[in-house]
């Protein structure tokens, strides 16, 4: 019996659906008043107040997605300023780590300034963007931006440095122009370092998106949770925060698939095939 | 005749980066010349500047003082007329051999239909017909080689230049990609420089073996006309006495010059 149920490649799959319904399991025979005595708050519904509980949190998404239907307009206003974010930094990030890499003197120039922004805590730029852009779409993009710039900027400056010089050598002993060099060494040599942050950089847009919200706006999942927050509405709170996980997922999976394809001739261990 | 490439007079003196009073003369009186259709080796101690030595005659690399010509004209920036086959890995990872092959014929602005179909022979030449479509890392390394030299033969290059490039092959592909280089070169009688640290190498491939001299400032201390008949097996040429007398002649010249160099090096560790 053990044998069959003992943790192992095949049966990984269940084991991770079990944790998640074990956790929430717990959680729900924890909070739901009544059910059990309660020993660490001090009266019967404080923790169902304090921590949700799970089916009326899944009640409140099944409304959402199903019976109300009104969270996709929400949903399309972050997914939104999750892309744009996120394809305005990469762009950005890539073309000015491309420059920089090129022309030493440009980066020696620029170095305090790119290490200030960097380190500078961003995030507290959200109000200033609020009122620059306003309460919509825009704010939250630039909040975004601001993320994922940096992260592809370093990478693509690094993968810029760190073209093989023979690789390099070779193209021109080939007959490769400025531009071809560009083209054909400099950009692929630095997208294998892009895509390696890309999981990391969408995940940020997506923080940029969500903070953007909380902080003043009138419609996304931030938005949704930040009302249910004014109520103490901790379970449409907490359904917005599964939601927002679930999409986290869904974009990181997009990333994944975009980079197998085009991430092909990238060496992977382990290819051989058992015959 | 007019040489297909000289070097005369060449010296190359490198800057430490951190300290500009500290420099280091890899190469110095070096005068060189390979004719059209000749195939020359250079031989020498690791670490004497063979490797400076091409790429100066590629263009990669300026020198300090001295003239490179390429066919009489004085050579400045890349040597188009040259190929040039490195000793490290030099393939484009994100393409494919096929890509790898085609590269240079469309940065030269060739069609890509046509660029695609003499990559395609040139593959096959190189015994690499059905794995066009492969990226390096799934390639041998005795594979990668072999698109390197199609990479650099597709070009059609009148100067072939060779840094060590079967070094890092184990000896058995090595001798077969020798003859293979032999081969193409009989059909098409380029001029070669060829560097290696490996006599036998140099004595069965060239007309001509160059000894240079342990750096700092290494120089030609020696040249040796190889008259052993063509064609030539590399594996079977190593046995006939008259490779023995010219292995014999050139080795009492080198072998004083690796033992300095090894001295050197073991001093500066």
């Amino acid at each position: 019996m053990w044998n069959r149920i003992k943790p192992s490649a095949r049966n990984l799959r269940w084991w991770q659906v079990g944790m998640l319904l074990g956790f929430f399991l717990f959680w729900h025979v924890m909070t739901v008043p009544g059910l059990v005595p309660h020993f660490l708050f001090a009266k019967e519904n404080d923790a169902a107040f304090f921590l949700g509980e799970p089916l009326k949190i899944f009640s409140r998404i099944w409304q959402w997605f199903a019976i109300k239907r009104d969270i996709y307009p929400h949903l399309w206003i972050t997914l939104v300023e999750t892309v744009l974010a996120f394809a305005i930094g990469t762009a950005a990030g890539l073309f000015t780590g491309m420059w920089l890499a090129l022309s030493p003197i440009a980066a020696a120039i620029l170095d305090p300034y790119i290490k200030a922004f960097n380190s500078m805590p961003r995030i507290i730029l959200a109000p200033i963007f609020a009122v620059w852009f306003g309460l919509g779409v825009a704010s939250k993009v630039a909040l975004g931006f601001t993320l994922v710039f940096f992260i592809v900027f370093f990478n693509v400056y690094q993968g810029v440095k760190e073209v093989s010089p023979t690789v390099l050598a070779n193209a021109r002993m080939l007959g490769a122009g400025q531009r071809q060099l560009l083209r054909h060494v400099y950009l692929p040599s630095a997208m294998s370092w892009v895509f390696s942050s890309l999981h990391t950089s969408v995940g940020l847009a997506f923080v940029g998106a969500v903070v953007g919200e909380y902080l003043g706006s009138s419609s996304g999942v931030g938005y949704l949770i930040l009302q249910a927050e004014g109520s103490f509405d901790i379970n449409t709170v907490m359904a917005g925060i599964l939601v927002l996980t679930a999409f986290a997922l869904v974009l990181d999976f997009a990333v994944s698939v975009l980079e197998k394809r085009l991430m092909k001739w990238q060496p992977r261990s382990g290819e051989t095939e058992r015959l | 005749m007019t040489p297909a490439l000289s070097l005369t007079d060449i010296a190359c003196t490198f800057l430490s980066r951190e300290n500009r009073a500290q420099r280091y003369t890899a190469v110095a009186d070096v005068t060189l010349a390979v004719a059209p259709g000749e195939f020359v080796s250079v031989v020498g101690p690791t670490g004497c500047g063979k490797s400076t030595l091409l790429n100066v005659a590629a263009g990669l690399l300026e020198p300090s003082r001295g003239l490179v010509a390429v066919f009489g004209e004085p050579l400045s920036g890349i040597n188009r007329r040259a190929g040039y086959m490195f000793q490290s890995e030099a393939l484009m990872p994100w393409r494919t051999a096929l890509g790898n092959v085609t590269a240079g014929l469309e940065f030269r602005g060739v069609p890509i239909a046509s660029a695609r179909a003499q990559a395609d022979d040139w593959l096959r030449r190189v015994g690499l017909g059905g794995f066009g479509d492969r990226y390096p890392h799934q390639l041998s390394g005795g594979m990668r080689k072999r698109t390197s030299l199609a990479q650099t033969l597709v070009l059609d290059p009148d100067i072939i230049l060779m840094d060590e490039p079967f070094s890092a092959l184990d000896i058995q592909t090595r001798q077969l990609m020798e003859n293979e280089v032999l081969e193409l070169w009989a059909a098409k009688k380029k001029a070669v420089l060829f560097i290696t640290h490996d006599l036998d190498e140099a004595i069965a491939m060239s007309d001509r073996v160059v000894v240079l001299s342990a750096g700092p400032a290494s120089h030609p201390i020696g040249e040796f006309p190889i008259d052993l008949p063509r064609p030539r097996d590399v594996a079977e040429v190593r046995v006939t006495p008259r490779f023995i007398e010219i292995h014999k002649a050139i080795w009492d010249v080198l072998r004083e010059e690796v033992l300095k160099g090894y001295e050197q090096q073991k001093r500066a560790a």
